[in-house]
């Protein structure tokens, strides 16, 4: 995998169309982001951000258009932070480099890299939101892969952890890496690309009631 | 693949990973028979083979819903999606762990809790090898249900009505297998059809619960 990302052409997006709940939600998305670049999509609550990072993940098929590269070298990271309670901070990160081919080695330096050296030994059950918010986030730097969708990768993460987050980030552009992230904050990115997601919606505007409820409802 | 199973494993031995229940669920059921139907030694060891599958196949019900609905939870789901493993692969893996916490443990302690049903010593060696034979089905159907479930809420209830009648065939051949070499009648035979049931199962439904799972995921 690590030969293959050197001639990566990063993430194409070709005339994409998102549904959610059966429904198209987003449509007419073209985009692309090359090696060393970030595209941070904004747009107010339910317009679709989760929905998009998920079709781009593979996680959902396209309602219309494509996707490049296929979803196996990208890297998703959710709302949930893919951790489990009752394992150490290390065991955790341990079995998600296992399952990405790993050996183990790269465990220290991922914990080092969000600050999380000191709670290795921890059980996940005792980490306050912002260290599991963390340990979610390192399972990034295990898997291998250049191209990053990150959905909302800040939340309950303190001023410093966002520093040493967007530090984080910087590096895994300057190294040639691409990111595309939903963040309604600023972390500081030079020369990210911003897609404002509104003007894409597929669907008029539903009355707030009745369509807030439908579509929680559809994506739970 | 193998670290998941070990992951698993070793979640299920931590605290509240619910190692042991299904053990106690099925000591507890066992025991409660013979004040159910009276003491008569002749009319429990008649009913011991049926009684005990029964209750290992409850047994092997109590942790099926855990099996994908903590994963899709806290997201490791969507990252074993994402991960270079194949969704089929996930489900045996998954299926795996649950037989090597529940099934296997069950077939060990099915001979010792025979006793308490008055079975006869052969018919306690048939009985553990019928369940040996037949609880892997039940996990792999399991797996399955698990699968079309996840991700609805209170998917447990759901989970049962979907799984019990799938368990059918396993619990006829099973069970007969294990009366029959209790009477020292042929059990052989009635063993392979348990056997083919449980091939079948693996042979099929990795797949098959994957394709729900991905559709859940959705």
């Amino acid at each position: 995998m690590g030969t293959a990302a050197h001639s990566e052409p990063g993430l194409a997006v070709a005339g994409l169309a998102v549904a959610r709940g059966g429904l198209t939600i987003l449509r007419g998305l073209d985009f692309r982001v090359g090696p060393g670049e970030a595209l941070i999509l904004t747009g107010p609550n339910g317009v679709g951000k989760t929905s998009l990072l998920r079709t781009l993940a593979g996680l959902q098929p396209p309602a219309a258009g494509t996707v490049s590269p296929a979803p196996d070298r990208l890297a998703y990271a959710g709302h949930a932070d893919a951790v489990k309670a009752t394992l150490t901070v290390a065991e955790n990160l341990a079995f998600w480099a296992r399952v990405h081919g790993g050996a183990g080695g790269e465990v220290g330096d991922a914990l080092a890299a969000l600050g999380l050296g000191d709670l290795a030994a921890r059980p996940a059950q005792s980490l306050s939101a912002g260290q599991r918010r963390r340990l979610g986030l390192a399972r990034l730097l295990l898997t291998g892969r250049r191209l990053w969708l990150l959905d909302e990768p800040t939340v309950s993460l303190d001023a410093a952890s966002v520093a040493l987050f967007a530090a984080l980030l910087g590096r895994h552009l300057a190294g040639g890496g691409a990111a595309a992230l939903a963040s309604h904050i600023d972390l500081g990115l030079t020369g990210a690309a911003r897609l404002d997601l509104s003007p894409f919606r597929a669907l008029a505007p539903l009355p707030a009631v009745a369509g807030a409820g439908g579509f929680d409802e559809a994506f739970l | 693949m193998l670290a998941l199973l070990s992951r698993d494993l070793r979640l299920a031995v931590r605290a509240g990973g619910g190692f042991g229940l299904s053990l106690a669920f099925f000591l507890i059921l066992t025991v409660l028979v013979p004040f159910g139907v009276g003491p008569d030694p002749a009319r429990l060891q008649a009913i011991a083979p049926g009684i005990l599958w029964v209750g290992a196949l409850l047994a092997s019900l109590l942790s099926l819903d855990r099996m994908f609905q903590l994963d899709w939870e806290d997201g490791t789901l969507d990252a074993l999606a994402t991960a270079p493993v194949p969704m089929e692969g996930v489900v045996a893996m998954k299926a795996a762990a649950h037989w090597l916490t529940t099934g296997l443990p069950l077939t060990l302690a099915a001979p010792v809790l025979g006793v308490l049903l008055n079975l006869s010593g052969p018919g306690r060696g048939w009985l553990a090898l019928s369940l040996l034979v037949g609880t892997p089905a039940l996990s792999l159907i399991g797996a399955f249900g698990a699968g079309l479930t996840v991700g609805l809420k209170r998917g447990g209830l759901i989970l049962s009505l979907l799984v019990l009648p799938l368990y059918v065939p396993t619990l006829i051949f099973g069970a007969e297998a294990a009366r029959r070499g209790a009477e020292g009648l042929a059990a052989g035979p009635v063993l392979l059809l348990a056997g083919a049931i449980t091939l079948a199962c693996l042979a099929a439904l990795p797949y098959a619960a994957a394709a729900a799972i991905r559709v859940n995921l959705r």
